[in-house]
Parts: structure tokens; sequence; C-alpha cells
């Protein structure tokens, strides 16, 4: 729009001899004031990318410390993590074996729990019942995870210790469950979520054809809800691999190499809170090695949440 | 039978497919169809048509018991399927059992997302088929039905979806044939569909009715009198008039089925 | 034709309804399983805790002796951590969620904001905490604090409040915006008249469900140091002198009700988990409070809404 003829037409109700400028400055401190507010919300909104840059300069700058002492075939090659022993060994995989055996303990309650869960919600539940059930399976996400760690501990272990006596104080299969518990509700609402997703008329035509409610759900709505399932279990599987105090609490805190749930092991998570509660001087190469750990849990997260926001998009594209 | 000396006595059908008796229907306090008798003619095609909203639809979806997928709905009345005379609507008869026996065609097309031939096998499976030999032919059986048969045969296991729209009603429709209904229910197939693919499902239905008894819902005045042979004018939930499709369009007996098909409202 | 009966095909369809049934009850178990966990744990922490929770509990600091320990310090250090991480975190979430649904051009810039705020609300929170020892704690000096505390949390939540937000934002319809544009009203006047106050109620949902999850947080707080052993309040924030006021307290030491009830968990012995129950029944109905509280408010909204 022309802006002198605007403020013209500003300046017709007003009839003073300097009209046209007045309201002319009148508009300038309007727009000036207006660009100024939006340039504040802008950089708001910048903190998400700011936080971001932050958390990958960080992690990178305190690893190339790390690793500037120990050569990265060491880290990914040897048996051993005893970083703040005499005799040090600094190689990840005893933490990531950890990681890796609670997560997949915890997806093993979590996957197929919560897809039955997800698909009699979806599918067969009135939806008196699943108003009740969603803000409850919510109530259930916000439970703070210390507590969790205190239920995998002093509830979870003591009963498994009755099916196994031998079972360690410590161990991952405990706080493994207790994880899949805690990721069920999560994985439950995403996947709810993209089978509701799924059209109405594909469910009618499946219901038309004589299908029961069983078979619709299994043979057409599963189906036509994988992306979104998977993304669900993916996500889920990014949880679990993030998931902190239960392990720190419940596996122990020994980094131990091995694929057994009934052993103790320390996770990547748990290996970084036990080096925080004890008091290492910054730039130590035991400071250094928490964010190396710690690199290596985003780059792991990073890629789940990627990969399962890919997969989400997709499905929401397809209807 | 009061509801044929209202219409056209002398032209009633037989033998019958089906026929309902004082079929009320009604969405929770909504009365959605008064009150309907209607007998539907063996290997015949009887179209229902009307303005939006008479509830010819909702009338269509009684058939097959679609409306027991939702809460709060309400069946008066009977719909007798015969020879076996039973009520379909009847309590103790699981829908199941009634849809395994009437099939139905959706307005839009909806092919499940799997194969080709995993979408026309679909109803044999549900029912418990996985004779592989018996499929093969089943599924070419129904594709040939549908006229679909030449345009896919190389291509069986592609996805359902890569079809166009005309194809995926006709693939519909193959799907709705493989279980060998008694009796095919059609919602405004081709009310998504360009005229030429309207055509030729038009063509097909004409082809299919030598097996299959039709009931066909249509928006469009022109496609029930060119397919059907006999018609059914619906208005605000009520059935207006009944008969044969040659005589409801030269010569009705109801004003409001005259102002309907030359056009006046709807 | 032969027409079959209707009880033909019987036999197939009550295999299948035995199917379904036996589904139903696996569906159901594994709902129950979901759900029934939180009764469970809610009893467990019940049992053991709830005996130790009185006065002298609340108003006592942890001691070596079970029986004396208590949490004073603990819940002072997270009320005071929550307000910090709400006078940080809500402005910056509320603005940042405004820019993306009403301002932001579809550009290259926008899209990596949206991609980094999905990003960070998956990102694991003990990450948050390397990025406070980092940067808080050393580059920036600011020490184990209250302060890094509560900025640590208020990037933690951050995702949460923006998603949440613009979800509340999303629900005006674009006619009230319309209806302001065509008085003449900016940008802003709009926002500021009609779609804030509108949407206040979902916002707050959101902010809730926020403040509830930072509450919990124990392995970010855990990461930048904090003890879990305290045995002294944070300088009040009034003082006798002028300006009688004093910010003293952002870069005190503190601890919090997690990372107590974590001290106490790790703590060998039957007595301190006792302590743990009876700190875990206070956080637990804090939590579930605040989001029931935000249940509740999302569901008068949904039953009060006239567009």
């Amino acid at each position: 729009m022309n802006t002198s003829s605007m403020a013209e037409q500003e300046a017709m109700h007003i009839s003073k001899p300097n009209a046209i400028e007045e309201a002319a400055a009148r508009r300038r401190t309007r727009q000036q004031r207006e660009r100024v507010i939006e340039g504040g919300l802008f950089l708001a909104a910048l903190t998400s990318v700011a936080t971001t840059v932050l958390i990958i300069a960080v992690l990178l700058s305190e690893s190339i410390g790390f690793f500037k002492t120990v050569p990265l075939r060491d880290f990914f090659t040897d048996t051993l993590w005893t970083p703040l022993f005499a005799n040090p060994h600094y190689g990840i995989l005893p933490l990531l074996a950890g990681t890796l055996v609670t997560s997949a303990v915890g997806l093993l309650v979590a996957i197929p729990l919560g897809t039955v869960a997800a698909i009699y919600l979806s599918e067969f539940s009135s939806s008196r019942v699943r108003e009740i059930i969603k803000p409850a399976l919510e109530l259930l996400g916000a439970v703070p995870t210390v507590v969790y760690g205190y239920f995998a501990l002093l509830v979870v272990t003591p009963a498994l210790q009755r099916l196994w006596p031998d079972l360690p104080g410590f161990n991952m299969l405990g706080p493994g469950i207790v994880i899949g518990i805690m990721i069920m509700p999560f994985v439950i609402s995403l996947s709810e979520d993209a089978m509701r997703a799924v059209p109405m008329v594909l469910r009618e035509g499946s219901y038309a054809m004589g299908a029961t409610r069983l078979q619709t759900a299994w043979r057409v709505v599963v189906p036509a809800a994988t992306s979104g399932l998977v993304a669900a279990y993916v996500l889920g599987i990014s949880r679990a691999v993030g998931e902190t105090m239960v392990v720190a609490i419940a596996a122990g805190q020994n980094p131990n190499l091995t694929w057994n749930p009934l052993e103790p092991a320390a996770t990547i998570t748990a290996y970084i809170v036990q080096v925080a509660l004890g008091d290492l001087p910054h730039g130590s190469i035991g400071y250094q090695s928490i964010f190396a750990a710690g690199l290596v849990l985003a780059v792991m997260t990073f890629a789940f949440n990627i990969l399962g926001h890919v997969l989400r998009k997709r499905f929401r594209e397809v209807y | 039978m009061d509801a044929a000396d209202s219409t056209h006595p002398q032209e009633w059908p037989k033998p019958l497919k089906a026929e309902t008796r004082a079929l009320s229907f009604s969405y929770g306090n909504r009365l959605a169809l008064k009150n309907l008798s209607l007998p539907i003619a063996e290997y015949q095609i009887t179209a229902l048509i009307g303005p939006s909203g008479c509830g010819k639809s909702t009338f269509l979806r009684c058939f097959n018991r679609m409306h027991d997928l939702y809460a709060g709905n309400r069946y008066e009345g009977e719909i007798l399927l015969y020879p076996d005379q039973r009520n379909i609507l009847a309590r103790e008869v699981d829908p199941i059992e009634v849809r395994m026996r009437i099939a139905m065609v959706f307005q839009k097309p909806n092919p499940f997302p799997k194969s080709i031939y995993d979408n026309v096998a679909y109803g044999l499976r549900v029912r418990g088929t996985s004779e592989r030999q018996l499929l093969d032919e089943k599924v070419e059986q129904a594709l040939r039905s549908a006229a679909l048969w030449e345009e896919v045969k190389d291509r069986l296991t592609a996805r359902a979806t890569s079809l166009s729209g005309g194809q995926q009603q006709r693939l519909c429709i193959a799907r709705a044939l493989a279980t060998d209904p008694e009796l095919l229910l059609l919602d405004e197939p081709t009310s998504a569909l360009d005229p030429i693919a309207t055509a030729s499902i038009e063509e097909l239905l004409l082809d299919l009715k030598s097996r299959v008894t039709i009931l066909i819902v249509t928006h469009n005045m022109q496609q029930a009198a060119r397919v059907s042979d006999w018609t059914a004018f619906m208005y605000l939930g009520e059935l207006v008039e009944f008969g044969l499709t040659k005589q409801l369009f030269t010569t009705p007996s109801k004003k409001q089925t005259e102002d309907y098909i030359t056009g006046r409202f709807g | 034709m032969s027409t079959p009966s209707l009880s033909h095909s019987t036999p197939s369809i009550a295999r299948r309804k035995i199917a379904e049934a036996l589904f139903k009850i696996v569906g159901l178990g594994s709902l129950t399983i979901a759900v029934g966990t939180l009764a469970l744990l809610f009893g467990a922490l019940l049992y053991q805790g709830a005996s130790q929770i009185d006065w002298q509990f609340l108003m006592s600091f942890p001691s070596r002796h079970a029986a004396e320990a208590g949490i004073l310090p603990a819940w002072v250090g997270s009320t005071l951590i929550m307000l910090v991480t709400a006078v940080v975190g809500i402005p910056l979430g509320v603005a940042a969620a405004i820019y993306l649904e009403e301002y932001a051009r579809k550009t290259w810039m926008t899209e990596l904001i949206e991609v980094t705020v999905t990003n960070l609300a998956g990102v694991p929170s003990i990450i948050y905490g390397l990025l406070a020892l980092g940067l808080f704690v050393y580059i920036l000096g600011l020490g184990e604090s209250i302060l890094v505390a509560g900025l640590t949390l208020a990037l933690l939540i951050l995702p949460v409040v923006i998603v949440t937000t613009r979800e509340a934002i999303r629900a005006i319809p674009v006619e009230i915006r319309e209806a302001a544009y065509g008085l003449g009203a900016t940008k802003w006047q709009t926002v500021s008249h009609h779609v804030l106050p509108y949407s206040a109620a979902g916002i707050l949902t959101g902010i809730i469900l926020a403040l509830s999850r930072a509450i919990g947080e124990t392995a970010p707080i855990v990461t930048i140091g904090a003890l879990t052993f305290i045995a002294f309040l944070p300088p009040a924030p009034f003082t006798t002198q002028p300006p009688y006021i004093s910010f003293d307290w952002l870069l005190s030491p503190f601890t919090i009700m997690p990372i107590q009830m974590f001290g106490w968990v790790s703590r060998p012995g039957e007595d301190f988990a006792g302590n743990a129950a009876a700190a875990g029944v206070l956080l637990v109905g804090m939590t579930l409070t605040m989001n029931g509280l935000a249940i509740y408010l999302r569901y008068r909204m949904r039953k009060q809404v006239s567009w």
C-alpha cells in the first residue's frame, strides 16, 4: 500500500496544519513498536536453537579434551570402563551394554503390552472407559523417575528375588521392567493416536466384509497404522536409553560388560550420575569422561528421535 | 401389504430377496427413518433416491447392521432376508453373520492399505479360508466379475492405493463379490468418480445383476433411471413412493416425487 | 442359487468370537498393568512412608539418624528453584510459541526452530544436566547454585511450554483474529487483546504440566552437583538493612525433594527407606495434584468451548 496515501487518509480526520506529519509519525512509532515486539518474540523462539547448539558445543568441546587422552579405538573396543581407577580403562562397551540390556528389557515389557493395550483402548473400549484411562496414563507419565527408582530397588527386585533367590539386590532385570512400565503410557498414548488416525471408512470396509473387531483391528487398523506404531516404539526406545534415575538407583553402578539382565551393571546415564555425585576437579579426565559418555548418549537419542519423527510425519501424511 | 396399495399395486416385485417391514431407526433422540416398508426384488437393481439428508444412506446401512458399530442407535421393525425369512435386525442375530451374506461398497473407495490381491482375498481370509489355490481362484473370479482383472492381473501384489479412483472402486466391488454375497449394497458408489469411471461402474452393475441382488443409493437421478429396475423415493426419513423405475420416472403418483425428479427441489 | 441359512457359518463365527474374547482379556490385563502400577506404587509408598510424615519431618534438616531427619531444605530448595524456572521458562516459552504460531513465515529459520523444539523435547534430561555443568557452572562460573538449577529446568521445560501454548493458541479460530484486524488492530494488539486472553486457560494447563515435570526432575540437578546432604537454608530474600531485598539466595547451594529422596534411597538400611518413601509420598502427591489440576482445567475448557 502507498504510504503517503495512508497518512493522508488518517490526516483527513485531523484538521491541524501539520496533521499529515503527525499521523505519519504516529504510524512510524506504531510500526517501530510492532517490529521491536516481533524481534523480541523471535529471540525467544531462537532459545531452542541456541540450546541445541550449546548442547552440541559443550558435549563436543569437553569430549575433544577426553579424546586427546583416549584414542577413539580404545574407546570403542576396550572392554573395561574404569576411568576413576589407578589403572584407568576407557572402553564405552560396558556402559553401552548396560544401557542396551536395561532398555531391551524395558522394551520387551512396553512394546507388547503397550501395543495390546493401545489396540484395546482404540478399537474395543467404550469412549467412557477411554476418558478415564487416558488421564490416568498421563498421571502415570508424570510420576518423578526417582520414585520409580525406589520402586525398582525396594519393590520389584525383592519380588523378583522370590522367583530367583540368587538374584543380586542390584540387577538390570528389575529396573528394566520398571523402565518398561514407565514408558508404557507413552507408547500406549502414541500408538493409540496412530490407530485413531486410521480413517473410519477402512474399519467400516472391513466390518462390512463380515470381519470381527479383532480381525479389523489386527488385519486393517494395525497395518494401516504401522509407521505410526513404529514411531511410537522408536520414541519409546529413545526414552528408555536416556532413562537415568531408575538405573542409577537399582542397577548397581559397576560398569560390567555383560548381556545377562540378572547381573548388576552400569548404564551411560548411571555413570554420569555416579561421577557427578563425587567431587571430580573440573578439567580432569574423569570429568571429561562424563561428557564423552553423554555425547554417545546424545547421538543415540538424537538418531532415534529423528527417525521417530520422520515416521510420525509419514503416517500423518498418508491420511 | 399396505405400502403396495399406496403406490403401484399391480407392480409388486417377485420373487423377493429382502423386505423391510415398518423399519424405523433413530440416533439417540433423532428419528432418522420412519416406518419404512420396502421390497427388494431378487436379481434386480433397486435404487434409493432422494435429496441429501433424506435417510437413504442410513436406510442402506441398516441392511448390514453398520449402525451397530456406534453407540446410541436403535432399530425398530424388521428386515426380512429371503428365502429363510429371518429378521436380520433381531437381537439374537449376530451382525457379523449378516455382513457375511450382505456385502457393501462405500461412497468413497476405501481399499485397505494392502496389496490388490490381499484386498480381494480379505473377506475369505476373515472367514478362515487360507488355502492358496482356492484364494487364487476366487480372487481372479472376483476381479473378472468387477471387470478389473485385465488391468491388474500383472500387478496383484501392488498396493491397492496405487490404483486410480475408478479402479479402486471396482476393486472394492471385487472385494465385496469375492465372498459370493446374496445382496450387494452400494452407497453412492460413483459420487467420488469422474464420468468415464462412473459409466464403467454402471455397466458393471448391469452385468452383475444376473448373479447378485443389488440395492444402490444414488444422488444422481439419471443414474437411477439408467441402471435400476425399481426405484424408491425417500424424503425426510419416509418412503414417499416405490415402483418400477420406468413408471416412477414417467408417471410418478405423488406430487413430491414429481417435484424431485423434475428438479424443483433437492 | 443355494442360500445358506443364517446359522450355516456359525462355527467359524464362534471361533472368531472366542479369539476376540481372549484378546479383550489380554488387552484389559495390559491396561490394568499400566494403570494398576500407579495404585501399587502409591500403595507401597504410603505403606512404608505415610507414618513418617509429620510436622517434625517437614521442618527438620537431614540427619545421620533416620528418625530425626527431615526435608526442610529440600522443599525450600524445590520451591525457590521452581520460582526461577517459572520466571525464566514461562515467558520464554510462551513468547516463542506466539512467534511460531502468529508471526513466523515459512523460512528455513522457522523450520530450524521447529525441528530443534521437537528434538529438544526428546533429549534425555541428563544431557541438560551436562549442558548446565559445562556452561552455567564452569564457563559462566555460577557455581552449583539455585540459579543454575532453575535455569537448567527452565531450558528443560521450554519445549513442553512451547508445544502446549501453540496448541492452545491454534485453537482460537482465525475469524477472531480477522475480526480484530478488521477493526484496525495491529498484530501485537490482536495477540495481546484477543489471542492470549482467550487461550489463557490452555496455556495455564501447559504451564502446570511443565512445572510438574520440572519439580520431579532429578538427573540434571544431580549432574550439576547438587548435594544430597544440606543442613542449612539459603539466605533469606529479605534483609533488615536497605535495600531490604537480597538475591544472595540465587547463588546459594541447595538440595531439592527428589534429590533428598534419591539420597535416602541410596543409603543402605531399612530406616532411611522409610524416609525415602515419605519423601516419595509428598513428591508423588505434589506432581499428581498438579497434573490432576491441569487435566481438570483442560476438561472444563473442552466443555466450555463455544466456537
